[in-house]
This record gives structure tokens, sequence and C-alpha cells, in this order.
């Protein structure tokens, strides 16, 4: 079966590097760059993970994320939180809102593959 | 303020008769009023001297001027006199003044 | 025998002492020591400036034309020196209390403070005081006249020495008397030097004196034989000019301007007038004493058709006493200049605050208070005045001829002046009296003075000798020295008789007819019962007087209506005979109570109190209670202007903490972009290199792709770093310009070939290189990197199919303004306030730039003394570029 991931993040160098180490760990890598319609593209796509960016055009991470925890189907959905801000209020902002995992940039890519499939377990095995 | 030269102590209307002092005080100031028109009857009187152009049984000029003199002295004086006074009623109404001010 | 040279070397070191003796008064006075300045005998002695060079030369004069008849002129002030303690005692409390400055104030502030009279009161004062500085200018010219005549060098003119005198006395009487500003502050240089004038003057004229009954006569005896030997030996006095001359000198000491001075407004104390009213007689009789004997020597001595007015100066010469002579000659400049001083200084108040003062003011109306000018302008105005008041006294001597004797011009001085007596004496004395009546009094005595004696006087030039001798248009009985056909009076009597008795019949007749108004009813009571008003009430007035200033007292309080009302009730209780109800008891403790539910309980009794019981109320109380009230009124509101100021701060503080807040918030949201805009590049770097590092069996082309976007993302990091450098320098004000001239054109050739290089050229820039040929001295790095900035922001974010980009350049005002309009769909107004802050990014943004471009560019400009700003209305993003076409140092 075919673990898929949405990736919402602006910086596409970024993304390009996401996307090169979840296929070689064989995710179904899907990217979204914007924040306006994040919401829709995720409970069109209805991903097994969301990988989120939190400074993104229109509307920022965090309200994306109030947002979807909002809606019923989407308490469960394992949500990893990249941040560049790194401060500790952000944190504590992800938290609330319901993050899954928060990490800030830069993260060593280990630690973010480490993440993911945590992630990943958590979800399948509940 | 400056002294005062009548003063009444405040509160009393004045009484039929005045004290000693004061009835002095009042005459006093009478002759003052007075003596400028005593002086005037004095000046005038010469008017009354013959004053002839060409006689000679008008009055010399020295004794003009000895009777215009000796009356301006005159006047000096009993200004002076009246002066002395009136420093004396002052100085003593000034402490009648102070008195009355503690009073009131 | 003393020279010309002498002469004036004496008259400059004379004045040169005067000067030094008002200087160290002042001093003294300033530094609060010597009583002495205001002690009576200074007083006694400033009072003699009444003795004038007239005294000085022309009683000596007027004795040898008419013998005797020259002592009316000090028997007069003697007797109204001994009156002083019911005429002289009230000027001088009016005065004091009033604090008048002139006696064109005092008559003023009597009737009503009208304007009107006190202009009148200056005219009159000013053509009467004419007459008076001619007879200094005349006496001081002639007493150099006989100098001259003995003097070999010869250079002497008369007619100029005249102009020079009258000059040199203006000179001196302009650096005298206008030193203080303030008329009402006492001038103690001035009365010192004056004191010290009136003992040189008597010690002169006691000397000659003494010499001519000691000296050349040969004692006291002797000396009366040879008057009565003499032509002038015999009593014979006109009756009608002994007595018109003595009312005449009383009235003219009364009313004279610099008498005034010196008498009421330079009184320190009311006490001085009980020593001066027999000290200064003493004074005049002294001065009188030796007058007839040196006019009969002289007479003896001296040939024929000699001026018997030099005499006090020809006789010393004649029996070679030249340093006797030379005494008498400062005697009589001294009298002279004392004179000139005094009067300069009375009269130049007078104008000023009566006639340049209410003209300067109304026409600086709508400015609204009045600045600081205003001192300059009252000096100026007493300095112009006192050149102007020497000038009318010289133009009256050259149209006189300078031939009169000087008794002649001075009785024509005192007769003008005394026209204000009805309306002084009536003021001061009768409750009556109006200031229609003054008005119409003053001006019927003033023209009947000019007419009957002042054109008469002044030769042919203003009056022809036919009016003279028929009477204008012929009509006989209007001949100015013969009105209504009554002739053969002397001139002066006549004048004197006619212009007095019309004054104050018309005064009279005028106050009866005329009502007055409140302020000129209440300024009556205030100077007729000055002495109760202002210490003390005994017997002097009657009870209907304490009535009516209670009536007056109460309208002011209450209002004319209730007041009237009042008093009408209180009168009709107690049976009503008059109007006004009696003082009594039950009736005061009503109207104290009526009153202190206007003013208070405390100053209802006082003023009560004042106006009944011992002590009454001044002006002065009345407006010091009045300005209490004003103050504690100011005072309030200067609590709620403090209060007002309170609030101010804290909304300012308040303003300024969340300045600061919002400054800690840009802080931290500044640092928290910076962060992201670092951290951003970084992990794209981190992500790539680790997956080349730990990535086995990576193909060559995505070798070479990753390490291009760690290469293009390092130097986005090193841009970004540039940025955040430039810009900290930029903000911190540490940047140095680097000067430099060119064209605009080719500012912007650099910048566009730099902003458009090694991309698509997909922009086309659009310029009128003709309007760019604008020479400019500036940064021109720093000017280029701003137009780089803008390019390539056009060229990033022009959203146009075929984006075009135009910059124009124009010369506005000194500046050089420069467009740069592309036609995309520009900013959103919502974001325009924000494009020039830090990190601002409009909408989706994937070129790279950090938002810094135009937070830098703002910076520059600033440093440029120019600056940016979004131009809204171009139809596209456009941006406008403000340079002073001459930089000047803005950086700094």
């Amino acid at each position: 079966m075919s673990r898929r991931v949405l990736l919402i993040e602006d910086e596409p160098n970024i993304a390009e590097a996401i996307r090169f180490l979840l296929t070689r760990e064989g995710w179904q890598v899907d990217t979204h760059a914007d924040g306006t319609d994040a919401v829709q593209v995720i409970q069109g796509a209805n991903p097994d993970l969301v990988i989120l960016d939190v400074m993104l055009p229109g509307k920022s991470g965090m309200e994306i994320l109030r947002d979807l925890r909002e809606l019923e189907d989407m308490q469960g959905l394992p949500v990893l939180m990249l941040t560049a801000r790194g401060q500790s209020r952000d944190r504590e902002m992800a938290e609330n809102a319901g993050v899954s995992r928060f990490m800030t940039k830069p993260f060593s890519n280990t630690e973010m593959l480490t993440a993911v499939r945590d992630l990943h377990a958590q979800a399948t095995q509940s | 303020m400056s002294p005062d030269e009548d003063h009444q102590p405040s509160g009393a209307r004045p009484s039929l008769f005045l004290e000693r002092q004061s009835y002095r005080r009042r005459r006093l100031t009478d002759a003052a009023r007075l003596l400028p028109f005593l002086g005037a009857a004095l000046l005038a009187l010469p008017l009354l001297w013959p004053g002839g152009q060409d006689t000679q049984d008008g009055v010399p000029l020295s004794s003009a001027i000895f009777y215009i003199f000796t009356c301006w002295a005159a006047m000096i004086v009993a200004s002076l006199i009246f002066g002395i006074a009136a420093r004396r009623m002052v100085a003593r109404d000034d402490s009648e003044a102070e008195s009355d001010r503690w009073q009131r | 025998m003393a020279t010309l040279n002498v002469l004036i070397l004496v008259c400059l070191g004379y004045v040169v002492l005067l000067f030094g003796v008002a200087f160290a008064a002042d001093r003294i006075a300033a530094a609060g020591r010597g009583a002495w300045l205001r002690s009576p005998l200074i007083y006694t002695l400033s009072l003699s400036i009444y003795c004038t060079a007239w005294t000085f030369y022309g009683a000596v004069g007027n004795a040898a034309r008419s013998g005797l008849e020259f002592v009316t002129i000090y028997l007069g002030p003697t007797l109204v020196m001994i009156s002083w303690w019911w005429g002289l005692r009230k000027l001088v409390r009016v005065g004091r209390s009033q604090r008048v400055t002139s006696i064109a104030d005092l008559i003023s502030s009597r009737y009503g403070k009208s304007n009107t009279l006190a202009i009148c009161v200056t005219i009159l004062a000013v053509l009467g005081g004419t007459p008076y500085i001619a007879l200094q200018l005349q006496s001081i010219t002639l007493s150099f006249s006989i100098f001259a005549e003995a003097d070999p060098s010869g250079f002497y003119r008369e007619g100029s020495s005249v102009f020079w005198v009258a000059a040199g006395l203006a000179v001196f009487a302009i650096l005298f008397g206008t030193r203080n500003l303030d008329a009402n502050e006492r001038h103690h240089g001035v009365v010192t030097a004056i004191a010290l004038e009136s003992v040189v003057k008597l010690f002169a004229l006691l000397a000659v004196g003494i010499f001519v009954v000691w000296g050349i006569a040969g004692g006291v005896a002797p000396m009366m034989d040879r008057i009565d030997a003499s032509e002038i030996g015999q009593w014979n006095v006109n009756a009608g000019r002994w007595t018109t001359l003595i009312f005449l000198s009383a009235a003219a000491f009364i009313c004279l301007p610099r008498m005034f001075q010196v008498m009421v407004v330079e009184n320190a104390d009311e006490g001085h007038l009980r020593t001066a009213a027999w000290a200064f007689p003493l004074y005049l009789l002294l001065i009188s004493l030796f007058v007839v004997p040196i006019a009969v020597v002289g007479l003896d001595l001296m040939p024929e058709g000699s001026n018997p007015d030099l005499f006090v100066l020809t006789v010393p010469l004649s029996q070679g006493n030249d340093w006797l002579a030379m005494l008498s000659f400062i005697g009589g400049f001294s009298s002279a200049t004392s004179m000139v001083i005094v009067t300069a200084m009375a009269l130049s108040t007078m104008v000023s605050n009566h006639l340049v003062m209410p003209i300067w003011l109304s026409t600086q109306e709508g400015s609204g208070s009045v600045s600081g000018d205003v001192r300059n302008v009252v000096l100026m105005a007493r300095r112009v005045s006192i050149a102007v008041i020497m000038a009318l006294g010289f133009f009256y001597y050259r149209l006189s001829g300078g031939g009169a004797a000087l008794t002649s011009i001075g009785l024509v001085a005192f007769a003008g002046i005394s026209q204000i007596l009805p309306a002084l004496v009536g003021g001061l004395f009768w409750r009556g009296a109006t200031r229609t009546g003054a008005l119409v009094g003053l001006t019927v005595g003033f023209l009947l003075w000019i007419y009957t004696l002042l054109l008469p006087g002044m030769g042919g030039a203003l009056m022809p000798d036919s009016v003279l001798q028929n009477g204008p248009f012929g009509w006989g009985w209007l001949r100015p020295q013969a009105l209504f056909g009554i002739e053969g009076m002397d001139p002066m009597v006549h004048t004197v008789m006619w212009s007095l008795s019309l004054n104050t019949v018309a005064f009279c007749v005028a106050s009866l007819l005329s009502f007055p108004s409140p302020l000129e009813r209440l300024q009556g009571a205030q100077f007729v019962n000055v002495f109760d008003h202002s210490v003390a009430l005994r017997g002097w007035t009657g009870s209907v007087a304490q009535s009516e200033d209670l009536m007056i007292m109460t309208q002011r309080i209450l209002g004319a209506g209730p007041a009237q009302e009042f008093f009408q009730a209180e009168a009709e209780q107690q049976g009503g005979r008059s109007s006004l109800p009696e003082p009594t008891p039950a009736f005061l403790e009503r109207l104290e109570r009526e009153l202190s539910g206007s003013v208070g309980a405390a100053t209802a009794h006082a003023m009560i109190g004042q106006i009944v019981g011992g002590s009454s109320v001044s002006v002065e109380d009345l407006l010091a209670v009045a300005d209490e009230s004003a103050q504690m009124l100011e005072y309030s509101s200067q609590l709620e202007v403090k209060s007002a100021e309170l609030s101010r701060t804290a909304r300012q503080l308040r303003e300024a903490n969340t300045k600061l807040t919002q400054i800690s918030e840009q802080k931290d949201s500044f640092l928290s972009q910076v962060s992201h805009e670092l951290r951003t590049p970084m992990t794209s770097i981190r992500a790539f290199s680790e997956i080349m590092r730990d990535t086995d069996g990576l193909s060559s082309e995505e070798q070479t792709r990753y390490a291009a976007i760690i290469h293009d993302e390092a130097l986005r990091l090193t841009r970004l770093l540039d940025d955040l450098l430039d810009l900290s320098v930029l903000e911190s004000g540490r940047v140095s310009l680097n000067m430099g001239g060119d064209t605009l054109r080719s500012v912007l050739d650099r910048a566009v070939s730099s902003a458009l290089a090694g991309t698509s050229q997909t922009l086309t820039v659009r310029r009128s290189k003709a309007s760019e040929r604008i020479p400019l001295r500036t940064d021109l790095d720093r000017l280029g990197q701003v137009f780089i900035n803008l390019i390539s922001n056009a060229q990033k974010y022009c959203d146009a199919d075929d984006p075009v980009l135009t910059i124009s350049a124009h010369d506005v005002g000194g500046q050089v303004v420069i467009d740069f309009a592309d036609n995309g769909s520009g900013i959103p107004p919502e974001a325009r306030s924000m494009v020039f802050e830090k990190f601002a990014r409009v909408g989706v943004d994937k070129a790279g730039g950090a938002g810094l471009g135009l937070a830098i560019c703002r910076e520059i400009m600033q440093r440029l003394g120019g600056e940016i700003s979004y131009l809204p209305g171009q139809g596209g993003g456009a941006f406008r570029v403000r340079l002073p076409l001459a930089y000047q140092q803005a950086a700094q």
C-alpha cells in the first residue's frame, strides 16, 4: 500500500529536499505551496500525513492547523509542523492548535525521517 | 498706608463733646485753613497805598520791600509752626491707629 | 575775561556733573540705601524748579522795569504752599492713590478716564510750555551774548547759537528724562540732580546779591537809601496786575506740568509737604531777597539801554568780577536746564501716554495682545516728543523775535497753563463737575488765551495788525486785547480775566447741564472725598455723602436697578425725606447682608466698614478686592491649565509607552523575521548537503542540481546578510556618504543595465532621456542602489503580460522628482503603508527577496536628504523619488 504525505511548503528548494527524502522512503509526496486553500487541499487529498510550514503566503500554518482540527474527520491526522522562526512561543501555539510533532528549521534529515516514521506508526497502530 | 492725620476710632460715632485733644486739633486745622486767606489779605493791603508815579507822597520802595518781606516771613513762620503741630498730631495718631488696629 | 570756549567747557562740565549725580543717586536708590534721597529737603529743593531762568534773569529785569511787581510770581506759590493742608495735600493724596502720571492723567482720571480730555490738556500743556521753553532758550542765548561781546575772537552769531542751545538742551533732556520708562516710578536721579541745581542757582543769586549789597552799595542801610533814590524808588504797582499776577502764579504753580511732576508724581511721602510748606516759601523769599538791590545797582551802574534782564551777569562783569559772573552764568544755566529736563519729562510722558499710545494701539488692533515692542515705542515717542517740544520753543523764539522781556514771555505761558485750573479745582472739590464741563471750560479758556495773548504776542506773522487794531472782519468788540469793547486794560490782566472767568463759567454751566457717566461719578466721589476714602474720616463730609458712596458701591456690586430699588425701599422705611436713606446701623446691616450675597460676607463687611467706619475704601482697595478675585480665578484657571497639562503629559507618556511597546514588538518580530529569513536558506542547504553526504548513488545530474541549489541558497544567505548589515548601518546613521557629481541620466543608465543584467529581459524600460540631463551632487552609488531596487522590483512584481516601466524625471521647485511607474496591478491600498517596512512582502514572493529592499531605499533617501514614496493613481505600481538639487549635508 502506498503511504501518502501532503507537503505544504512555499520554499521550492525545501520542498524538493523533503520530497527527495520521503520518496526514497517509499512515500508518495504531494506538494502545495499556498496557505489560502490548504485546508480544502488537505481534505481533498486525504493524506496519511501532513507536513506543514508555518510561514505561508495567504494563511499561516497555525491557522490552517487550527481550522483543520475543527473538522471532524481530521482530528487524528498526523501533522508535522516545520517552522523557521523556532521560538518557544511558536511551539506552544502549535501544541495548542493540536500539532502532532513540531520541528524547527533547519532540521537534520534523519530527525525528520524519524519523526515521519514515528507519526505514521502511531497513526496506524491506533 | 500713609500716616493718617485724622484718625477716628472705628465703630464709635463722634460723641457730642470731643475730648480736649481732638478739640485742639480741630481748631488747629481751622487755623491752617485760615492762614492763606490771612496771607492774601496782608498781600492785598499794599493796593490801598497811594501809588504816585510823579508825586512825592508815595510809599518808598524800601518800606514796601520791608513790609512785603516781613509778611512773607511771617507766613513762613506760621506755616512752620503749623507743620510742627501737624507732625505731633500725626505721631500721636499713628500710635492711636496702631492700637486701634490691634483692637479691631 | 572768560572766553566763549571756556564758557562752553564749563557748561559741558556742569552737565557731566549733573549726569554723575543723577547716576549715583539712581545707583544708591537701587541699592536700597540713601533714605536722604527721599527726604523732605530733597523734595523741597526739587520744587524749586519753579524758579527757572525767568527767575534768575527775568526777575531782576522785571524789578528794574516795574519795581516790586516781580514778587507776585513768588507770592502766589507761597500762598498755595501755606494752604497745603486743604489744597496740595488733597492733590498729592489723589495723585498717589490714583497713581497718576501727569496732570493730563489726573484730569482724565477724574472725569471718567476720558482720553479726549487728556489730549486737550496735553495739547494745552505743550502749547503753554512752548513760550516757557523759548524763554529758557532766550535767556541762555542772551547770557552767551554778554560773554561774546567781550570775547575778542568773536565768532558768536546769535541765530545759530539759539539753534545749538535748543539742540543741546533737547539732547540733554532726552538723555536725562527718558532713561526710565515707568512714569509713575520715582526718578531719584533726576530729582537729586534738580535739587543740586536748585542749590546752585540759589547760591549763585545770593552770591551776586551779597556782592551787590555789601561789595558795591556798602551795607543794608546805604542800599535802602540807594533803592529809594532810584528811578523805581516808590511803590508803584498796578493794582490789577498785582492781584492778577499773584492769582495767576498761584494757579500756574499747581497746573504747570513740571510742577505737577515734582510735586505729585515724584512725591515719595505726603508728609514732605509739611516741610515744603514753609521751606519752599523760604527758598522763594531768599531767591527774591536781592532782586531789587541788583536791579537798582544795575540801573545805576550800567549804561542807558542795557538789558536789565542781564544785570545778574553784567553787574559783576562791569566790576571786573569774572568769577562771580561765571558763577552767575552757571546759576542761570542751571535754572534753564532743570526746567527743561523736568518739563520735557512731564510733557513727553503726557504726549506719549495720551497722544501716541492710543494711536499706536489702535493701529495695532487685531494683532491681539500687545507685544514687547511697546517699550521701544513709548521711549521713541517720548524722545521724539521732547525734540518736537524743543523745536516748538525754538520756533516761538524765532517768531516772537527774541526781543520780549523774559517776564512777559513767562506770563504768557502761565496764562495758558492756568486754563486747567477750573477743571482741576472743580474736579477736586465739586462732585458735580463733569467731563463735558471740563471739556467746554478748557476749550473756551484755551481759545481765548490763544486769541487774546499767544497770537498777538507772536507778532504780525500769525495775526495781522489789522485784526489787533480793529478786530476780525472789522468787528471792534472782538479785538483780541479789548474784548467786548472793554479797553484800557493791561493785556495780561485782560486775558487772564476773560479767559479764566469765561472758562470757569463755561465749566460750571456745562457741568450743571450735563449728566456724568457712572465711572465719572465714582471717580468724582473718589477724588472729592479722597481723605475719607484713602485714610480717615471725621466730620469732613456729611452722612448723605456716605450714603451716596454706599449707593455707588452697591450699584457696582448689585447692578443699578436692584441697588436703586433697595435704597429706595430703605429710604421710604426711614420716613423718606430724600431718596437716599440715612446710614443708620439697621440700614447698614441690611445692606451688608444684601452685598454679602454677591461678594461674600467678609468683603461686604470690609467694604461698608471702610466707607462708614474709621477707615474707608479707596479705588485701590476696591480694585485690590477685584484683583484678588481675578487672581483666584486666574489661579484656578492656571490649575485647570496645569491639570490639562498633566493629562497631556500622561497621554504623551501613554503614547511613548505604546511606541516603546511597538518598538519592542517590532524588534521581536524583526528578530523572528531575521531568524526566519536566515533559517529558510539554511534549511535547504543543510537538507541537500546531508542528502549529498548520506545518499549513495546520486546521479551526476542530481549532484550538480543539488550543489547548484546549495550554491544559490548560500548566495541568498549572503545577500540577506549584506542587506541586513546595510540597513543597520543606514539606520544607525553611521553611514558615510561618498559624494560625487554626475547627471541623473548616467546614474539611471547604470542602474537600468545593472538591474536587468543576467535576466531574461522581459521588462521594457521607457525613459525620456532629454529630461534626465539634471546634474546631481550626491552619493551616486547609493542613489543607483535605490534605482536598481526599484527597477528590479518592477521586474519581479509587475504582473502585466507585457511589463513596461516608465521612468520620468522633472525638476520641481529645487527638487528632482523621479517617478518609476509600471503597468502592473500595483500595490493594494491596504498594503501601501507597509511596503517600506522591513520584511514587508506583498503577495506571493517567490523571487527570493527578503523584503528589505524598499526599507533600505527609504533609509538611503533619508540620508541623501530626499524621500521615496508610493505614488498612487498611476494605473500600476509607482514610486516617486525626490532628491534635493543641491545636497546639503542632510546626512549629518
